[in-house]
């Protein structure tokens, strides 16, 4: 079967005062209809820009320099702005972290969702009416009837996200985007938004892209993990496997930091020193610095990855898999 | 939007050097600078690159009256630029008039900016009806036109470099009071104000050191284009004859003296003085656009 | 009897009123937009920080733990109640004792980039505090200094540059020394570690945790993230809508929570064993603390509501030794 989202090679680079920044570099991965993969990694690992490369909506002085973007089949790389945008919001939805990205303030809700139906099919105005109205239902928002008529500014951050992922969904895209969606909202809420996602992306069998600094939203959502770290994937594979054995030490080194293993008043098993400058990436492994089994070969050469299964990782001396092996 | 990672990158150069560093991205703010500097400069020589002191009598010859520029003078030199109605050499008479046009301009920015500073700087502050009084205050100046209200101070206040500058300084404070404590209120809900403050700092020191000095970007941006305002508006009192007298003639005053020859085809007694003025009031006002620019966090990719 | 309690809170009531000026009388005769607004931000919260130990305080936005940080580090007054410095008073000390008592409390802010002045060098954002109250002369400086920012593991030779040429995790350290630098002995802070990523994250709880050993501080630690009030804390106090709903040793806490929030807010973290896992939440929304609820203020979202629970608000009781919680769920 042909994934809904295949990337090989992906580099997205930003041509700076500075220098080029690589933000994204040579970056693999796919997505398989209805499955759910996690990009994990901390603010400038890349991840997002990663999202808007796939969107094609990489402003300058940023520029996908290298690799493929294969949407079902189809390079997006080269393709004309005409088509990327006839695929967004029908085929490719995105969902953002500050819904008022998607949301226009001056118009109704109900204006801009029939507006997203009506951009992409042919529907009379009272159908689509229906099916803005259905959707909202959908995503948990009581009284739909009403809040069609409703402007953004009348909701709070929690509902005016639903509306986001109701009109982002409205047209059951293949793939669905969602970048940091829940990290500006409180626990309780995020949990109403999670559990929205989950149930319609498995009903249309969306693929997602949930990209996220948060390792604990993705263990209980996503089939697969992707870890980035510096512009690249340091690991990638089955939820379960990535967070009870990770084998890249970068991996390992965030769950460890997550106080939720910890033993309370004990000592959290912090990574020392902080991510390199994208300007001014160090060859080789970019973790090297910060990691404690590093040696002289780690600074090289690209660092090629390793597939063990179903888990690929790029790293010369990774941790032992649960049987105790290294390679 | 974390669109761009280039921001998150360590930035090992200060704050001044990156300003330098985008100021002299754009050529034409460059040029605006290099003359204004030029100017500058040569208004502050004057004394010593120009053949004659117009503001002394004893070396202006009225037989010398309205000659066309490149004609020798009886005193010997060549009038590069001509002479005006009183026998005046007009590159001397330039020289001296923009003299007295930038340092009006420049003091008179300087005083509005303190007093309008402190002022919008206090109505931040403090807030309730003592900012609201402050604030209709300004309302009130800023919606007269400056002409109007410049014309009637100096007519009640007279003539005289003093007398000018004071009027300008009333027109203009209101500017510098409203753009401080539009920022002032910005800053003074930043964390680091709740720092000085659980720090237990003085009001004075958080109000003058901690917010004052992050208020100075937008500040020097009004600063440099009411500065090039104060000095239009300065030339067009002098222009009406309400400001500088003839005997301390600013740019403005040489205008006007050589507006009633302009038909009689003696252009020049108008026009050099006309474009001296023009170049200082639009180098200010390029390089002012520029500030803005760089300054404003707002514009920045 | 318990030992007096290092830095107390007695019925805080904190109101924000927004009067308006006369254009907006204006608007409101002619029916335009709404009068006066109140936000009742807390309502008669007390709470008691022991010497020594590590406080948190969880909620989610407009909870008022914030405000409830800013009040008891003095940076703004209570609308009504009492702070209480070691049994004493606060706002009626005077002199040498008032200062003395206000630099004892400081403050650790979330954000690191607005919370450092960006015009001052870090050694004048460090020293300036400790130089203007005398406590310690200018040729001392630089080397108190310099030992500060050894001790949130900064390197001295630093303390010429200006916060923006620091990283998130380095900025969050010159804030902490800024508040050391007063020798306090209480640290707020407020939502320390929320911005920073996380593996930076867990260099500045265990920053934290060095420095409380090393200088015998007390926390208020205020979080929205349960992992590090779980982890961090000895005590943790639950907030909703401007009141403390429940408060209990940590572990106690997040054994067996009591208040139906407290339960809805532990089920509804993600956490790192999930798989898979169908999120199922709690219904509704956050009421807008303009206008909460009567009674109760979870009553709307409470799967356990009961009629009294919309006319009367639960007083805060002990429901265990050491553990208080506000629902009328007890006393049934």
């Amino acid at each position: 079967m042909t994934p809904t989202l295949d990337i090989a090679g992906l580099s997205t680079h930003f041509f700076t005062r500075d220098g080029i920044a690589k933000a994204v570099d040579g970056v693999s991965f796919s997505i398989a209809p209805g499955e759910v993969l996690g990009l994990v990694g901390e603010s400038g690992s890349g991840k997002s820009v990663t999202g808007f490369s796939i969107l094609g909506l990489v402003d300058p002085p940023g520029r996908v320099v290298a690799g493929a973007i294969r949407f079902k089949g189809e390079d997006l790389v080269g393709a004309d702005a005409q088509r990327l945008r006839s695929l967004r919001g029908n085929r490719i939805a995105m969902v953002f972290q500050d819904p008022m990205m998607t949301l226009n303030p001056v118009l109704r809700i109900g204006e801009q969702m029939t507006e997203a139906i009506s951009a992409h099919s042919k529907a009379t105005k009272s159908e689509a009416q229906a099916r803005a109205r259905d959707a909202l239902g959908a995503v948990g928002i009581a009284s739909p009837e009403e809040r069609l008529t409703a402007y953004p500014h009348h909701l709070s951050g929690g509902m005016r996200q639903r509306v986001a992922i109701a009109i982002a969904l409205i047209n059951a895209p293949d793939l669905l985007i969602a970048d940091e969606p829940t990290t500006a909202l409180d626990v309780t809420i995020q949990g109403q938004i999670l559990s929205v996602v989950q149930r319609l992306v498995a009903r249309s069998h969306t693929a997602l892209l949930w990209i996220t600094h948060d390792l604990s939203v993705v263990a209980g959502l996503a089939d697969r993990i992707a870890v980035m770290y510096a512009g690249r994937i340091v690991e990638q594979g089955a939820v379960d496997g990535l967070l009870t054995c990770p084998r890249h030490p970068y991996t390992a080194g965030l769950l460890a930091s997550l106080p939720e293993r910890a033993v309370h008043g004990g000592r959290l098993a912090s990574i020392p020193g902080m991510a390199p400058s994208l300007l001014n990436r160090p060859q080789g492994c970019a973790f090297r610095s910060r990691c404690g089994l590093a040696r002289p070969e780690c600074g090289n050469a690209m660092i090629a990855e390793k597939q063990v299964g179903d888990r690929r990782f790029a790293c010369l001396h990774p941790l032992a898999d649960s049987a105790g092996q290294v390679m | 939007m974390s669109g761009n990672p280039a921001m998150s990158a360590p930035v090992i150069e200060t704050l001044f050097q990156r300003f330098l560093a985008e100021m002299l991205e754009d050529r034409i703010a460059v040029g605006a600078l290099l003359v204004f500097a030029a100017l500058v400069a040569v208004a502050v020589m004057a004394p010593f690159i120009t053949p004659q002191n117009p503001y002394d009598l004893a070396q202006v010859d009225i037989l010398d009256a309205r000659l066309p520029p490149g004609t020798k003078a009886s005193e010997g030199f060549t009038l590069v630029l001509g002479s005006d109605g009183t026998g005046r050499d007009l590159y001397s008479a330039i020289l001296y008039g923009l003299r007295i046009s930038l340092s009006v301009g420049a003091l008179s920015g300087v005083i509005a900016m303190v007093v309008g500073a402190s002022i919008g700087l206090v109505a931040a502050y403090v807030g309730g009806w003592v900012e609201a009084t402050i604030m209709r205050i300004v309302d009130l100046q800023l919606s007269l036109p400056a002409v109007l209200v410049a014309l009637i101070l100096v007519a009640v206040l007279g003539k005289g470099v003093d007398k000018i500058i004071l009027a300008l300084v009333i027109v203009q404070w209101a500017y510098y009071a409203r753009t401080v404590r539009a920022s002032a209120l910005v800053e003074r809900r930043k964390e680091y104000v709740d720092a000085a403050v659980c720090l237990d700092l003085s009001q004075s020191r958080i109000l003058f050191r901690h917010i004052l000095p992050n208020c100075l970007a937008p500040l020097i941006v009004v600063g440099t284009v009411q500065t090039a305002h104060a000095i239009a508006l300065e030339a067009t009192l002098s222009f009406l004859g309400v400001g500088l007298p003839q005997t301390e003639p600013s740019l403005g005053v040489l205008i006007a003296n050589g507006f009633q020859y302009m038909l009689s085809g003696r252009y020049w007694i108008s026009f050099f003085p006309g474009i001296a003025l023009l170049l200082t009031i639009v180098s200010i006002n390029l390089v002012g656009d520029r500030l803005r620019d760089v300054l404003n966090p707002r514009l920045k990719r | 009897m318990e030992a007096t309690p290092l830095l107390a809170a007695e019925r805080i009531d904190k109101r924000f009123e927004r009067r308006l000026d006369f254009a907006g009388r204006l608007a409101v005769k002619l029916g335009a937009a709404p009068g006066n607004e109140t936000v009742h931000a807390l309502d008669g919260v007390s709470l008691a920080v022991r010497r020594g130990e590590v406080l948190g305080v969880v909620g989610e936005s407009g909870c008022g733990k914030s405000t409830l940080g800013r009040i008891l580090a003095g940076i703004m007054p209570a609308s009504s109640g009492r702070i209480l410095w070691q049994g004493a008073d606060r706002d009626r000390l005077t002199g040498t004792e008032r200062r003395t008592v206000k630099l004892a409390v400081q403050m650790v802010f979330q954000d690191p980039a607005s919370s450092l002045n960006p015009r001052m060098r870090v050694a004048d954002i460090i020293g300036e505090a400790p130089l203007v109250h005398g406590q310690v002369t200018r040729a001392e400086l630089g080397d108190y200094i310099d030992t500060i920012l050894r001790d949130v593991g900064l390197d001295p030779a630093m303390k010429q540059r200006y916060p923006h040429q620091f990283s998130g995790g380095q900025r969050q350290r010159i804030g902490i020394a800024r508040a050391l630098a007063v020798e306090p002995q209480c640290i707020i802070a407020d939502e320390a570690v929320a911005a920073l990523d996380v593996s930076i994250r867990a260099q500045i709880i265990n920053l934290f945790d060095e420095l409380r050993q090393k200088r015998d501080l007390t926390y208020l630690f205020i979080s929205h993230d349960l992992g590090i009030v779980r982890f961090i804390a000895d005590r943790v106090v639950v907030m909703y809508l401007g009141r403390v709903v429940e408060s209990a040793p940590t572990s106690a806490l997040f054994a067996a929570p009591n208040h139906p929030y407290t339960v809805a807010l532990l089920a509804g973290a993600p956490r790192l064993e999930d798989r898979k896992r169908a999120f199922a939440a709690i219904e509704g929304e956050i009421p807008s603390p303009l206008n909460p609820p009567r009674g109760c203020h979870f009553h709307p979202r409470c799967p356990h509501v009961m009629a009294r629970c919309r006319e009367e608000a639960p007083r805060l009781s002990e429901i265990a030794p050491g553990r208080l919680s506000a629902c009328h769920l007890n006393q049934a």
